[in-house]
């Protein structure tokens, strides 16, 4: 292969994931993959395609359909030693397991008063965009963002793809993952595998000075493209990446709020009780006087997520909702 | 902290001893006798303490079923694991765990073996493989499966033992962890203790089929029941069983039938048992049975009772003066453990 070959060859998100899971089964004997379809199907979105051929079914390990014994299955394992990935097809099915979640890893090591902690890391598929109506298209990864003792990961980029993974098996306590569905076939140039990828940070994505854009996961593709046309409007909006849902980077939210003094936060979620409540909230705790502007806010309409595609688009964030919601906030300049 | 602590090599002495009770060597029998009457003694103080209220929450009484914890923990090594329930003084007793620990958890004291955290339903003792008290009915089911897989996959030969209630057969717990431990023969027991009632629901209005041994043996593993009143045949039921897991053959399944003298809770006016029916049960209570038997034969002596009682009593009165005098968990600490401290090293 040339030179000029290997510069061109690309990595998808989907690839990316897959790489970080090889590459931590090939580092550490103790992690293994289980959750439905992980195996002989290759993963619900092709995930973990290969995998059960290169390591074997002791390592990747299809699951019955039971979401609460197997998540609760991957509990027991961490606890006995192993360094388990739990692989949940949707965050809508992972309901079926919230029990499991909530009651034991995010709870036993405080309750056991630090005698068992639960390194456990839990992957799910999040979000709308693919038609696939309201039991498989939900954003509720505010919910578990909720829950003191989890730590919420939300990559949204092929580098977070690759990099997340290791930190997060090295967490001696339950880490989710939730990969949105439609950034699986997103593809850029392989991530330079000399930068670390940390677990604790948002992520300036674009410079700004007029406001700062806060989103995640599925979102910051709008929210960069809303930044490019208000850019060619003389607006320069600031795009902020969390990347890790709880804990918040509180400090890197108001470090840019304290200089763009405007803020506009775009989350999939349902707008009532949600993370962008949350976000909102902390910024008025925190950063109360240094606003010029209310804080204003993108969510999914507060509807089940619908099937048609003209419906499901109208129910979603879009670049123009931003692009309005940041002109609101810029318009009210003094 | 850790994961996989291994208890120390003479803990077989440590935790099956106790101050002042082991002076000469005693048969089997005597020494379950002794460790029922133990269970029972302590928790009867449980109930004092509790109406003093130096005991609050709720509190979940095994006096009837002492024959269970008694039974199964004795065949089980120090290097198995054991999954409770939120009835489980009785386990960690049996298990090794000090009164000390358990009343000082009870009290909300520095000294309980969570801290005060967790209290009567979340016992937990990570160098004894005690992995609670979980007050969740059938959520402990999944973790037990899960320690299961890993004994497996790291190739120990090691056993999970794992408790729970009647009630917890009608939860999907149940059937996801049965269908996935005998998919994946994992080596994992199901002591299942069928005391006849769901809190106030008893068995027959609460499942379709209450031959539960039955229903657990469609999904593919040995599953019988045994007399939970009789603490011999649960010894016995659980040797067997717990040897079977070893073996590799995959899970098995007893069901220990059994019945709680007291109500679900304290909180529990038990109007849903008939007076007869708690009386007829009484009658089959493991203590009193084993103590007849160990007479008829010529092996226990008033003597040897009253020397039980006295020691039992000395035992349990040291530990309430040790759950008093210890210091409450500062509230300082209150956050600490709600994640993991140091970060552990890779």
């Amino acid at each position: 292969m040339t030179a000029q070959a290997t510069a061109q060859v690309e990595l998808t998100y989907r690839e990316a994931m897959r790489e970080a899971m090889r590459e931590a089964m090939t580092r550490d004997e103790r992690v293994f993959l289980m959750g439905e379809d992980v195996g002989r199907y290759g993963g619900c979105f092709a995930v973990s395609m290969g995998l059960l051929e290169e390591f074997g079914p002791e390592r990747v390990r299809d699951t019955p359909l039971s979401e609460s014994g197997f998540v609760g299955a991957g509990i027991g394992a961490a606890l006995g030693g192993m360094r388990p990935i739990v692989e949940i097809m949707t965050v809508n099915f992972s309901l079926l397991a919230l029990d499991q979640i909530l009651n034991n890893a995010a709870t036993l090591l405080h309750m056991s008063n630090g005698q068992f902690n639960v390194p456990l890391v839990i992957r799910m598929t999040t979000g709308a965009g693919r038609q696939l109506a309201a039991q498989h298209s939900h954003s509720l990864e505010g919910w578990y963002a909720h829950i003191p003792g989890l730590r919420i990961l939300a990559p949204a980029t092929i580098a977070d793809a690759r990099g997340m993974l290791w930190p997060a098996l090295e967490d001696p306590d339950p880490v989710l993952i939730f990969e949105h569905g439609t950034l699986y076939n997103v593809s850029g140039p392989p991530p330079d595998p000399s930068i670390s990828v940390d677990i604790t940070s948002a992520a300036v994505r674009r410079a700004g000075r007029d406001v700062t854009i806060v989103t995640y996961g599925g979102t910051l593709s709008k929210a960069l493209d809303a930044a490019d046309e208000l850019s060619a409007g003389g607006v320069e909006a600031e795009v902020i990446d969390l990347r890790v849902l709880r804990p918040l980077d509180d400090a890197t939210l108001l470090e840019s709020v304290t200089r763009t003094h405007r803020v506009v936060i775009v989350d999939e979620g349902w707008r009532s009780g949600s993370l962008s409540a949350e976000i909102s909230a902390r910024l008025v705790e925190h950063a109360f006087y240094d606003l010029d502007a209310p804080i204003e806010r993108v969510c999914s309409a507060e509807v089940p997520m619908p099937y048609a595609l003209h419906l499901e688009q109208a129910a979603l964030p879009q670049q123009a909702d931003v692009v309005a919601a940041v002109m609101r906030t810029v318009d009210s300049r003094a | 902290m850790t994961t996989t602590a291994k208890p120390a090599k003479n803990a077989t002495t440590t935790h099956r001893s106790r101050p002042g009770v082991d002076r000469r060597p005693r048969t089997t029998e005597f020494e379950m006798l002794r460790d029922m009457t133990r269970i029972r003694r302590f928790e009867e103080r449980c109930v004092e303490l509790y109406s003093a209220t130096k005991i609050r929450g709720f509190l979940h009484l095994c006096i009837g079923e002492e024959a269970i914890p008694v039974g199964v923990m004795r065949a089980l090594t120090d290097d198995d694991a054991v999954v409770s329930t939120y009835r489980e003084h009785g386990h960690a007793l049996a298990r090794g765990m000090t009164m000390g620990a358990l009343l000082g958890e009870m009290f909300g004291k520095q000294s309980g073996c969570s801290g005060g955290r967790g209290g009567s339903m979340h016992l937990f003792d990570a160098a004894r493989r005690f992995y609670g008290g979980n007050a969740i009915v059938g959520g402990g089911l999944p973790v037990a499966v899960g320690l299961a897989l890993a004994e497996k996959m790291r190739g120990t030969n090691n056993v999970v033992a794992c408790l729970f209630g009647d009630g917890a057969m009608a939860e999907g717990e149940f059937h996801e962890s049965a269908n996935l431990a005998a998919l994946w023969h994992l080596p994992v027991v199901f002591f299942c203790e069928n005391n006849l009632y769901a809190m106030g629901t008893s068995l027959a209005r609460e499942h379709a089929q209450t031959d539960l041994a039955l229903r657990a043996a469609s999904y593919g593993m040995v599953a019988w029941p045994a007399d939970g009143m009789d603490v011999l045949a649960v010894v016995d039921a659980a040797r067997r069983a717990v040897e079977l897991a070893r073996s590799g053959s995959g899970p098995c399944f007893v069901e220990l039938r059994t019945y709680r003298f007291r109500a679900h809770s304290m909180y529990d006016p038990d109007r849903y048992r008939d007076k007869a029916e708690i009386e007829q049960w009484r009658h089959r209570d493991p203590i009193p049975a084993l103590t007849e038997k160990l007479r008829a034969a010529g092996v226990l002596s008033d003597d040897d009772l009253t020397e039980i009682e006295a020691e039992i009593l000395t035992e349990i009165d040291k530990a309430v003066a040790e759950a008093e005098a210890a210091p409450e968990e500062p509230v300082g600490d209150l956050t600490r453990f709600v994640t993991s401290e140091p970060r552990r090293e890779q």
